[in-house]
């Protein structure tokens, strides 16, 4: 099997993996279980992470696409001593219900946040367009989104 | 897949190392993982009339709860304790909390029909009124005082007139508490609540969003291995042969079959997934459904339906008034997918005289005694442990992947993970079943309502069914439940207003095409789409206001209120529908609907507001507008979340949902062919919660579900004058309302 070199969430590693092993499927291999997994068809976003500051879905990545770029899980995005912003917002909104969606939610607004720091309600939603939520969580979502970015929430 | 990484720079452990997992303030929920290798080894009070079983006072001055209801997202996790807070006299921060064990927590019945609070938070608040008036009973001896001279506050009973307490420990003095729930203990008056009532964050909520929560998902036991069970490629069809040599290549897989079941296991997970993708086997032919494009004949025509009459009040008039208005009309909502964002997934470690179990599933008593009856185990030696999944709003695949993960992990003797995929469950979850109804009515000119009949054809539950016959037992040929289980689905079938005939007829199915299980707000929102949407049928043809329609029929005060605050809401004027809008290339129209969930329980109003785009057909639900009375509320932000909940995933029910299926097989099987709401086709939401302390407290999970579809409906009729009576309201479905066809 292949070695590849890893960047993920500022630790670096390197990880033996059949070149076709999604990396949604590695990530949870390494214990970084807050990636979900949805449907593995790239129509969920329930395994959203960013990658060198895009959003992109894991599921339908693999370790090769992601040599030397730099990963972010929700793992590595914050604690609990030092939440991101969003991750602060999402828990002042209570957002999650079941919770399934939302690592998804919050790496997809993380990336939108990186490249538009005011972005509109507007804008907010046609980010997350292509992750889905069961729970009904949506309204929260854009909330948060909104008031992290220091805006009405 | 080996990894070398710096352990160290990671926020999380790759396995479990049991024990509590801290979430939140004193709120604990544990995976059990250090007490689940033995199923006997723990030893807790468990029989549900006792205090002890839900409730321990620890030596730090802590209490303990013990919740035989699980939380899904929907906020028990904080309610709970907040009710046994406030009635023990405690602070919340002072609770730990323990849920849905079998071998930890009381039986206190499914989660389900939205009876977490009204039932199961109800049994512990009982509890804790009997436990607080054992301490101060204990307290009175120990002061000398009398115990209406005492009060229970902070974790201590103490003099009411001042004075040194004794905490609730040293009254306790390490023993149980031996009392039998009280139905007469005194509970407090709502008036000096402090906890209930106020919008406490949810424990899990902080977890869930640093990515630290512990899903099923997300549980490792030490040699576990990982499973996929491969499905018939059509529903009952048997396996004649498998060719063990198509995955040769990949190492380290096994192949366990029990006559039709069929899986693969492997140390990895990905290699299990590969292996089930390229496992070649041979299926008999099946073509066991009907003809979808004729399903609403065919339950009509079912053959062996008993009819039964749930409702007969008064007579029409005779002769009927010259006025009035008579009116016959069809409404059909088809079979919908739980549709959890995650598909299911379960853990089990199985060996020949024992059981432990962890799942998501919302009935752990119940399911305790499905599982021990297949793995032909007694009921003590089968332990199930809950551990949250991805929503499941009723049943989803949970308890069928519990049992393939039961069947693995006996065959292969290790502790075994089963992960659906996709496919796996919009194709076998089973499914909220089809409801057809008829309706007919009359109403006068001064909109009082003649006669009303409504008649349902829908399948009946089994008797006595303590869950759904499971896919994995009935393909290993092992003892299985046979029947139909889909939740009350004929409830609400009449609609709550005066009318001087009522009658409502069910036609009870034997049968249904796709195995049916309870869908969040079982069968109501298909019946108050028909009763609802044939009110404003009626309202339309007397021309009449729909607000002052209902309003003229509706007696019950608090449902009164309700629907006066969404008519305020919405600044409603008064004037009959079809509105002005009718022709416009984009029509706007509003609508509004309410139930009084079973007659008994939560009231809810719903007005919307919707945009039809004639030229796509598109439906755009541009606002909602809804007023909420569930007496008394524990905690408004979680009542508030339920609701916001409600409304978007029964919009994405009644605007796209429909399970697809051929002669063989469901083949609406990823989100493209069963596609859910997106953020695009969110509304604007104000939500108003009618607070009733001094009233009992009710459900909050799914009767706003109940009031979508008629208020979406009733709004295109006032946009556009098409009466849509079919769910789902596709772009073809509108398309075809305009061409007359519908
Ligand atoms: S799991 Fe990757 S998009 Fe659904
Ligand atoms: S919160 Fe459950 S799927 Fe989004």
């Amino acid at each position: 099997m292949p070695r590849y070199r890893l960047r993920v969430n500022e630790g670096v590693l390197s990880v033996e993996a059949d070149a076709d092993k999604p990396l949604l499927y590695v990530l949870r291999g390494l214990g970084l279980t807050a990636t979900k997994f949805g449907c593995g068809l790239g129509q969920c976003g329930a395994c959203t992470i960013v990658v060198d500051g895009t959003a992109v879905q894991s599921c339908q990545m693999t370790v090769a696409d992601v040599q030397d770029k730099a990963v972010t899980t929700l793992e590595g995005l914050g604690t609990a001593a030092k939440p991101h912003p969003l991750q602060a917002a999402f828990i002042a909104h209570q957002v999650p219900q079941c919770g399934y969606c939302t690592s998804g939610m919050i790496m997809s607004a993380a990336a939108l946040l990186e490249k538009n720091g005011k972005p509109s309600e507007g804008e907010i939603r046609s980010a997350l367009e292509l992750n889905l939520c069961r729970c009904g969580s949506h309204t929260r979502v854009v909330s948060a989104v909104m008031a992290a970015s220091g805006q009405r929430g | 897949m080996s990894a070398s990484l710096d352990q160290a720079r990671f926020s999380r452990r790759a396995i479990l190392k049991g024990g509590a997992l801290t979430v939140g303030f004193a709120l604990t929920v544990t995976p059990g993982t250090a007490l689940a290798q033995s199923v006997a080894g723990v030893a807790r009070r468990t029989d549900n009339t006792q205090v002890d079983a839900y409730l321990t006072v620890n030596a730090d001055g802590t209490v303990t709860v013990y919740c035989g209801k699980v939380d899904l997202g929907q906020g028990l996790r904080i309610a709970i304790p907040q009710i046994a807070a406030e009635e023990l006299g405690i602070g919340v921060d002072r609770i730990k909390y323990f849920e849905g064990d079998t071998a930890l927590t009381p039986n206190q019945g499914r989660t389900a029909g939205s009876t977490g609070i009204q039932r199961g938070g109800m049994q512990i608040r009982q509890a804790a009124a009997t436990a607080r008036k054992g301490l101060v009973d204990l307290a009175a001896q120990r002061l000398n005082l009398k115990p209406d001279e005492l009060t229970a506050a902070d974790g201590e009973v103490r003099p009411k007139a001042g004075g040194a307490g004794i905490a609730f420990a040293a009254l306790l003095e390490g023993r149980k508490f031996d009392l039998k729930l009280d139905p007469n203990a005194p509970l407090k008056d709502p008036r000096s609540y402090t906890i209930v009532g106020k919008p406490l964050p949810r424990p899990d909520v902080a977890a869930k969003c640093l990515g630290t929560a512990t899903y099923i998902h997300d549980l490792t036991l030490p040699d576990m291995l990982h499973a996929r069970v491969i499905r018939p490629p059509a529903i009952g069809a048997t396996l004649v042969s498998v060719d063990e040599d198509s995955i040769k290549d990949l190492a380290g897989v096994k192949v366990v079959r029990i006559k039709d079941f069929l899986a693969v296991v492997a140390d990895d997970e990905w290699t299990s997934v590969r292996a089930a993708r390229s496992l070649r086997a041979q299926w008999s032919e099946a073509s066991n459904l009907p003809d979808q494009s004729r399903l609403t004949q065919s339950l009509r025509e079912a053959s062996g339906a008993a009819a039964e009459t749930l409702v007969a009040k008064g007579a029409p008039p005779s002769p009927a008034p010259q006025d009035a208005k008579a009116l016959t009309a069809s409404y059909f909502w088809p079979m919908q997918s739980h549709a959890s964002l995650g598909p299911s997934c379960a853990v089990a470690d199985v060996s020949a005289d024992q059981a432990t179990i962890w799942t998501a599933s919302q009935g752990m008593h119940d399911n305790r005694v499905t599982y021990a009856r297949f793995l032909g185990l007694p009921l003590e030696k089968v332990r199930l442990i809950y551990l949250e999944g991805s929503g499941c709003y009723g049943m989803n695949g949970h308890e069928d992947a519990a049992a393939d993960a039961a069947i693995l992990s006996r065959a292969v003797g290790r502790p075994v993970r089963v992960q659906w995929s996709r496919a796996d469950e919009l194709g076998w979850d089973p499914k909220g079943p089809p409801q057809l109804l008829d309706l007919a009515g009359s109403v006068d000119a001064e909109g009082k309502i003649l006669d009303w009949r409504t008649e349902m054809w829908i399948p009946q539950t089994t008797k006595g069914l303590l869950n759904i016959p499971l896919l994995g037992p009935q393909a290993a040929g092992l003892d299985n439940i046979v029947g139909l289980n889909t939740g009350l689905i004929s409830q609400n079938g009449d609609p709550p207003y005066e009318a001087a005939h009522m009658q409502v007829v069910v036609h009870w199915l034997k049968e249904t095409p796709l195995r049916p299980a309870p869908l969040r707000s079982p069968g109501k929102p298909a019946n108050c789409f028909a009763v609802e949407s044939f009110m404003d049928e009626l309202a339309a043809a007397a021309r009449l206001d729909p607000v002052a329609f209902r309003l003229r029929g509706l007696k019950n005060t608090r449902g009164i209120e309700l629907v006066k605050r969404v008519a305020a809401m919405m600044k409603w004027e008064p004037r009959p529908s079809p509105g002005p809008n009718v022709g416009a290339a984009t029509a706007l129209g509003r609508g509004i609907s309410y139930i009084h969930y079973k007659h008994s329980e939560t009231l809810v109003a719903m007005g919307m507001e919707v945009a039809v785009e004639q030229a796509s057909g598109r439906i755009k639900v541009e606002r909602v507008s809804c007023a909420h009375d569930c007496g008394q509320i524990i905690n408004p932000d979680g009542v508030r979340s339920q609701v916001e909940g409600s409304i978007l995933q029964t919009i994405s029910r009644v605007l796209m949902e429909e399970v697809k299926f051929d002669r063989a097989r469901v083949t609406s099987v990823d989100w493209a062919g069963y596609p859910i709401l997106r953020f695009s086709d969110v509304p604007k939401i104000e939500i108003e919660l009618v607070d009733r302390p001094s009233e009992p407290p009710l459900g909050a999970g799914e009767a706003a579900c109940a009031a979508v579809g008629a208020a979406l409906a009733n709004a295109v009729f006032d946009a556009t004058g098409l009466r849509l009576r079919t769910v789902p309201f596709t772009p073809e479905r509108v398309k075809a309302a305009q061409s007359g066809k519908a």
